[in-house]
C-alpha cells in the first residue's frame, strides 16, 4: 500500500495543482466578462447588468446557463468535422499555456514529513507553477500561435461568406503580429538569458532595475499593441467587425460552441497580461517585499500571488478602458501600422539591445 | 513506462494523421492531418528531452507554416482533387521511390543494432537552448550564415514582387516583357492586364 500511495503522491499534487489553476483561471475570466460589462456601462453612463444576485455578481453563471440550453444551430451546408473542430481548438490551445504561468514564489519554509505514509520527505520546495518548462516563452507564443486555427477553421467552415471574411482577416491579423511580438520579447530574453518564466522574473529581482519596463519600454509598448492584435481586441477587431461582417467568423456559432470562442477569446486575454506582467512587471515579484516578509515562506508567497494577480487585472481593466475609448481601426491600417511601424520598431529595439547588452558585458 | 506509453501514443498518432494526410482528397482535412503529425512529433521531442527543439517545432512548423498553408487553401477555395487518370506511371515511380525509403529506414535500423554500444554521457545536453545555440554560432556558423542570406534574398524578393510601380516604370516591364514574347507593343495592353 504505502509504496504505492508514494508513487501516487507527485500525481496527486499535480492533479490538485491542475484543478486549483485552470478553476482559479476560470474563475477571473468569467468575472472579467461582467467586469467588462460593467465598467463599459459606467464609461458610457449606464449601470450595467445588476438583476442577478446583488450588484449581478451571478451574471456569469446565469449567461453559462443560457448558452448550454439555447438551441444549437449547425449550418445545413458546412464542413461539420471541422465546423465542430474549430471551437475546440480555440479554446484548448487558449487553456494549455496555463500550465507554465507561475503564479508566485517557491516556498521552501513548511516541514512536508507531517504528511502519512512517509509522502513528504525529502520535498523541500513547493514551486507554484505546475509544468517547469526551461523553454515557457516558446511555449506560450508556439500554443497561441495554433491558436489562430480555430478562428481560421471556424470561418471556412461555416461555408458563409461574412465568416470566411473573418477568418482570413484574422489569420492575416495574427500572422501579422506574431512577429512584432515575438521580436518585443527577445529584448527581455536577452537581458535575463532565460526562456524559462520564472528564471525570466528572478533575472528580473537580481537586475539593478527590478522590472524590465524600465530597459525594455519601446519592447512593453510594442508587446502591448500587438497582444491586443494577437486577441482580436477592440481597436483590432476586425475579424468580428459587427458593422461590416455580421459577426465575423463566428456567425454561424451559436450556443454553447459559440460559448467556447468566446472564453477562448477571454482566456486569450488573460494569457497576453499574464505574459505582460511577467516579462516587463517582474510577474509576482514585488518590489521591498522581501525586507517585511521572509523569502520562500506562506505569507511572503501569498502576498506576492496577490500582487501576480493584481498586475494581471490592471491590464484586463486596460483592455475594457481602451474597447470604451477607442474606435476600429480600416484593415489597410492594420496592415500598414503592423508591417510598417511595429515590426521596424521591435527590430530596432533588438538591435539597440545586442548593442547596450555587448557593451555593458564587455 | 509512462515514456514509452506516450511514445507509443504519439508515434501512432502521428502515423495515423501522416496516412490521414495522404489519403484524404479534401486540402484542407490534409493540412489538418499535417498539423496532427507535428503537433505529435513535438510530444516526442518532449520525451526525449528535447524542450526547445518541440517548442520550435510547435512555434514555426504548426504556428507559422501550416497557417499560411490554410490560408492559401481558404483563399482560393480549393475543391476537391480529382483522381488522375493521365499520370497512372507515376503511381509507379511514388512506390518505387517509397519502397527505397523503407530499404533505408530498415538499413539505419540494422546499422543501429551492429553498432557498439557506448555509455550515455550524461552531461551532454543535447537539444538544450544553450547548447543548439553555442553550437550554432561556434561549430556551424557558416551554414547559418548561408540559411540567413538565403532568408534574406527570399524576403528581398517578395518585396520586389509585391511593390507598387510608377506608370513609366510598369510600361517599361510590360514593353520588355511583350518584347521577350516577341508580340507587338500594344500601349493600353498594361492597363487591361495590371
Amino acid at each position: 500500500m504505502e509504496p504505492i500511495i508514494q508513487t501516487a503522491f507527485p500525481f496527486i499534487v499535480f492533479a490538485v495543482g491542475i484543478l486549483l489553476a485552470f478553476q482559479g483561471v476560470l474563475m477571473i475570466v468569467a468575472y472579467t466578462v461582467l467586469a467588462e460589462r460593467k465598467v463599459l456601462g459606467w464609461i458610457q453612463g449606464r449601470i450595467g447588468p445588476n438583476r442577478v444576485g446583488p450588484w449581478g455578481v451571478m451574471q456569469p453563471f446565469a449567461d453559462l446557463l443560457k448558452f448550454i440550453f439555447k438551441e444549437d444551430l449547425v449550418p445545413d451546408k458546412s464542413t461539420k468535422f471541422v465546423y465542430f473542430l474549430a471551437p475546440i481548438v480555440a479554446l484548448t490551445c487558449a487553456l494549455l499555456p496555463i500550465v507554465v504561468y507561475p503564479f508566485g514564489p517557491v516556498i521552501t519554509t513548511i516541514d512536508w514529513s507531517f504528511l502519512p505514509f512517509g509522502v513528504g520527505n525529502g520535498i523541500t520546495r513547493l514551486p507554484m507553477t505546475i509544468a517547469q518548462i526551461d523553454v515557457g516563452v516558446l511555449y506560450v507564443l508556439g500554443i497561441t500561435s495554433v491558436g489562430v486555427y480555430g478562428i481560421a477553421l471556424a470561418g471556412w467552415s461555416s461555408n458563409n461568406k461574412y465568416s470566411l471574411m473573418g477568418g482570413l482577416r484574422s489569420s492575416a491579423q495574427m500572422i501579422s503580429y506574431e512577429l512584432a511580438m515575438g521580436a518585443s520579447v527577445i529584448g527581455v530574453v536577452m537581458l535575463s538569458g532565460s526562456l524559462d518564466l520564472n528564471g525570466i522574473i528572478n533575472a528580473q529581482i537580481n537586475s539593478p532595475f527590478k522590472w524590465y519596463i524600465i530597459p525594455q519600454f519601446i519592447g512593453f509598448i510594442v508587446f502591448l499593441i500587438a497582444a491586443f492584435a494577437e486577441t482580436n481586441r477592440v481597436p483590432f477587431d476586425l475579424p468580428e467587425a459587427e458593422t461590416e461582417l455580421v459577426a465575423g467568423f463566428h456567425t454561424e456559432y451559436s450556443a454553447l460552441k459559440f460559448a467556447l470562442f468566446f472564453m477562448a477569446e477571454y482566456v486569450n486575454m488573460f494569457t497576453v497580461s499574464v505574459m505582460c506582467t511577467v516579462l516587463f512587471l517582474g510577474g509576482w515579484y514585488i518590489p521591498g517585499l522581501g525586507h517585511l516578509l521572509e523569502p520562500g515562506s506562506i505569507p511572503y508567497a501569498l502576498v506576492s500571488h496577490v500582487g501576480f494577480i493584481l498586475k494581471i487585472c490592471a491590464f484586463l481593466f486596460l483592455y475594457i478602458w481602451i474597447r470604451g475609448t477607442l474606435p476600429r481601426f480600416r484593415f489597410d491600417q492594420l496592415m500598414n501600422f503592423g508591417w510598417k511601424f511595429l515590426l521596424p520598431l521591435a527590430l530596432a529595439n533588438v538591435i539597440l539591445t545586442i548593442v547596450i547588452v555587448y557593451f555593458l558585458n564587455r | 513506462m509512462a515514456t514509452s506509453a506516450l511514445f507509443f501514443l504519439f508515434a501512432g498518432l502521428a502515423i495515423a494523421c501522416a496516412i490521414s494526410m495522404v489519403y484524404h482528397r479534401n486540402p484542407i482535412y490534409s493540412a489538418i492531418s499535417l498539423i496532427g503529425v507535428f503537433v505529435s512529433l513535438s510530444v516526442l521531442y518532449v520525451t526525449l528531452a528535447a524542450t526547445f527543439i518541440a517548442a520550435v517545432q510547435i512555434l514555426i512548423y504548426a504556428g507559422a507554416i501550416m497557417v499560411l498553408v490554410v490560408f492559401v487553401i481558404m483563399l482560393l477555395n480549393m475543391d476537391e482533387d480529382k483522381p488522375l487518370n493521365r499520370l497512372r506511371y507515376l503511381y509507379a515511380v511514388g512506390g518505387g521511390l517509397g519502397l527505397i525509403l523503407l530499404i533505408q529506414t530498415f538499413f539505419i535500423f540494422y546499422a543501429v543494432m551492429r553498432a557498439p554500444k557506448q555509455a550515455i554521457n550524461e552531461d551532454v545536453t543535447v537539444g538544450n537552448t544553450l547548447s543548439i545555440g553555442s553550437a550554432m554560432y561556434t561549430e556551424y556558423l557558416l551554414p547559418v550564415e548561408i540559411v540567413g542570406i538565403l532568408l534574406l534574398m527570399a524576403v528581398i524578393g517578395g518585396v520586389i514582387l509585391v511593390r507598387k510601380l510608377s506608370q513609366p516604370q510598369m510600361e517599361m516591364v510590360v514593353n520588355s516583357e511583350l518584347e521577350t514574347r516577341n508580340e507587338p507593343a500594344e500601349s493600353d495592353d498594361y492597363r487591361v492586364a495590371l
